[in-house]
């Protein structure tokens, strides 16, 4: 019987010729990430031994740099980790920071055909890269890190067979914002994205949905190998990696064909994402506080770009913070060569060093009380950003920028078409 | 056998109302002063150890936080849902909080009602109303982990990671 995309790495990482829906399987960890809050003093359990320190990677991104003294003493102990067992791949504040899911795709980390585990729940960005990757929490990782292994209770898979293209103006946070509203969500369900239209979609565009798959409560999102993604890897990574197909015979829980120029531009209103998104137009309006572009899912060099074309030549409302954090130093360097960076700055966006900042609420535009914000970022929850009485919408980068502009909830259409100047 | 009183809540409850962004910096015991406190706040002065509580779909979707040892810390006698986010049921193996998933589980009690749990017979009976349901399978090891207080415990016994100091 065909196995699919994460069947087949996990029966390669379990030992077993063929695994399947239902099995709970031990696998070998090929990369472990540890991220700052693994070092929270009310979290972090101090590891004597390590499978092998080669495989685990470290990187500073929550919470960078330390906005107090609790967290200037957590970076502390993860440093201290780092030193004793000579972890080569660390990520500090500085020219290699950024958003661990970020670094993990820059660096090639992700190779196709291998399992990545790390605490945080939207590590299954790297599912983008044909990898197993998933966020398994601080006991697990820890054991990931200590032992060499993890384990996994093997889910059905639903495949989507992606057609066409998308229309200028959409992206693939809108394609996620309709899939959430269409389908609900996919507990106890991997997704693998795969069909015709792949190859319209840059890295950049596929890391999104990979990321977002976590909030679908999606166990894994993998993507079919193709020669854009092979050569992503190759030019970062020269390890040698075996990239996983799905058989022609694999057994999915259900196929569904997406027709990719059918989707537009869509909100998902505050407090939750799954079946709670409308049309832009449908929100439009809603006076907003601030407006927020970043994150591990869209502060990608796209997501700037987009930003960029929006606001060019305009100024951001009064009363409204538009904030930007790039996804990592890198990202932030590309963005200032390419020009992105000072249209977002003269149009008085405030563009922060790489860090998670915002979106997890952490610092860097919390939230105040009975606030509005839009969001292009991971979560919309209750109490995400801020204080719980705050309201988070959530939409693609160009949605956001034309909200900062506009002050209310806006369609970016609006501003592309009256023809700014980049 | 685990018989408690039920406290109810809806689909999709995340790991950031259990454990709020601010209260990651906390140590561990302040932590669960925070559980549910934007949604349904003085909640965690009137739940008692051994309550159970009973959600809805994509229980604990969201973080990879340790939301559920806040849980466990609050002494909650297991929590049983309609589906649980994968993530969070890991940090239930891994922490020790007995989480179950029972389709069917929100719409068959009332807030108050007591809850009858059996983990060995995979059943869930409402007290009130007699309805029984069955509780998906979960796989042994896993099963042992989760009622043995979890992961932590196992790996300093073999040497993996130092004690916790109180």
């Amino acid at each position: 019987m065909g196995m699919t995309v994460v069947e087949k790495i996990l029966a390669r990482a379990s030992g077993h010729a063929t695994v399947a829906p239902g099995d709970l399987i031990v696998a070998n960890a090929d990369t472990v990430v540890l991220i700052d809050p693994s070092f929270y003093p009310g979290i972090w359990r101090e590891i004597l031994k390590l499978d092998d320190p080669r495989k685990i990677v470290v990187v500073f991104d929550h919470r960078v740099p330390a906005p107090d003294r609790t967290v200037a003493g957590m970076h502390a102990i993860g440093r201290d980790f780092v030193a004793r067992f000579g972890i080569d791949r660390f990520f500090d504040v500085g020219y290699d920071q950024g958003i661990s899911h970020v670094i993990v795709a820059e660096r090639g980390y992700a190779l196709p055909g291998t399992v990545l585990v790390c605490s945080d729940s939207h590590t299954g960005s790297g599912g983008a890269f044909n990898c197993a990757a998933r966020g398994v929490g601080a006991p697990d990782l820890v054991y990931a890190a200590a032992t060499g292994q993890t384990w996994f209770e093997l889910c059905p898979t639903i495949r989507y067979e992606l057609h066409g293209c998308l229309r200028p103006g959409v992206v693939t946070k809108d394609l996620f914002l309709w899939l959430a509203q269409t389908f609900g969500d996919h507990s106890d369900h991997n997704i693998e994205f795969g069909g015709p239209a792949l190859a319209t979609l840059g890295m950049d565009a596929r890391r999104t949905l990979s990321t977002m798959g976590t909030e679908l409560n999606a166990e894994f999102s993998v993507f079919e190998p193709d020669d854009v993604l092979l050569n992503y890897i190759r030019e970062r990574n020269p390890a040698p990696f075996e990239a996983q197909y799905p058989d022609a015979d694999a057994t999915y829980a259900e196929r569904r064909d997406l027709d990719l120029a059918t989707i537009e531009p869509l909100v998902a209103l505050p407090d939750r994402i799954i079946r709670n998104a409308v049309p832009v137009s449908q929100a439009a309006g809603e006076r907003i506080h601030q407006a927020f572009i970043g994150s591990c899912a869209n502060g990608n060099l796209d997501d700037l770009a987009a930003a960029a074309r929006v606001v060019a030549g305009r100024r951001v409302a009064p009363g409204v913070r538009f904030l930007v954090t790039p996804g990592s130093q890198a990202i932030y360097r590309q963005a200032v060569a390419a020009g992105y960076i000072g249209v977002l700055v003269n149009a008085g966006a405030v563009v922060t060093n790489a860090t998670c900042g915002a979106c997890g609420g952490g610092h860097m535009g919390v939230l105040g009380p009975n606030e509005t914000c839009i969001t292009a970022s991971t979560r919309n929850y209750k109490g995400r950003m801020g204080d719980p009485s705050a309201r988070i919408y959530m939409a693609s980068p160009a949605t956001v920028a034309a909200s900062a502009i506009a002050g209310t909830i806006t369609h970016a259409g609006e501003f592309l078409q009256q023809g700014a100047v980049t | 056998m685990i018989s408690g009183r039920v406290w109810k809540f809806g689909d999709n409850i995340s790991t950031d109302l259990m454990l709020p962004g601010p209260a990651l910096a906390l140590v561990e015991k302040e932590q669960m002063r925070w559980v549910f406190q934007a949604n349904r706040p003085g909640w965690v002065d009137e739940v008692r150890p051994g309550d159970i509580v009973i959600g809805g779909r994509s229980y604990g979707i969201g973080s990879g936080r340790p939301a559920a040892r806040s849980m466990r810390n609050l002494g909650i006698g297991c929590l049983i849902a309609d589906s649980i986010n994968r993530l969070f049921f890991r940090n239930c193996v891994g922490y020790g909080l007995i989480a179950l998933s029972c389709p069917g589980v929100s719409a068959a009690f009332e807030e108050g009602q007591i809850a009858e749990v059996s983990v060995a017979a995979r059943t869930v009976r409402n007290q009130t109303t007699g309805q029984t349901l069955s509780i998906n399978p979960i796989p042994e090891r896993l099963a042992k982990l989760m009622l043995s207080g979890g992961i932590y415990p196992l790996l300093e016994r073999e040497g993996f990671i130092a004690p916790l100091v109180a």
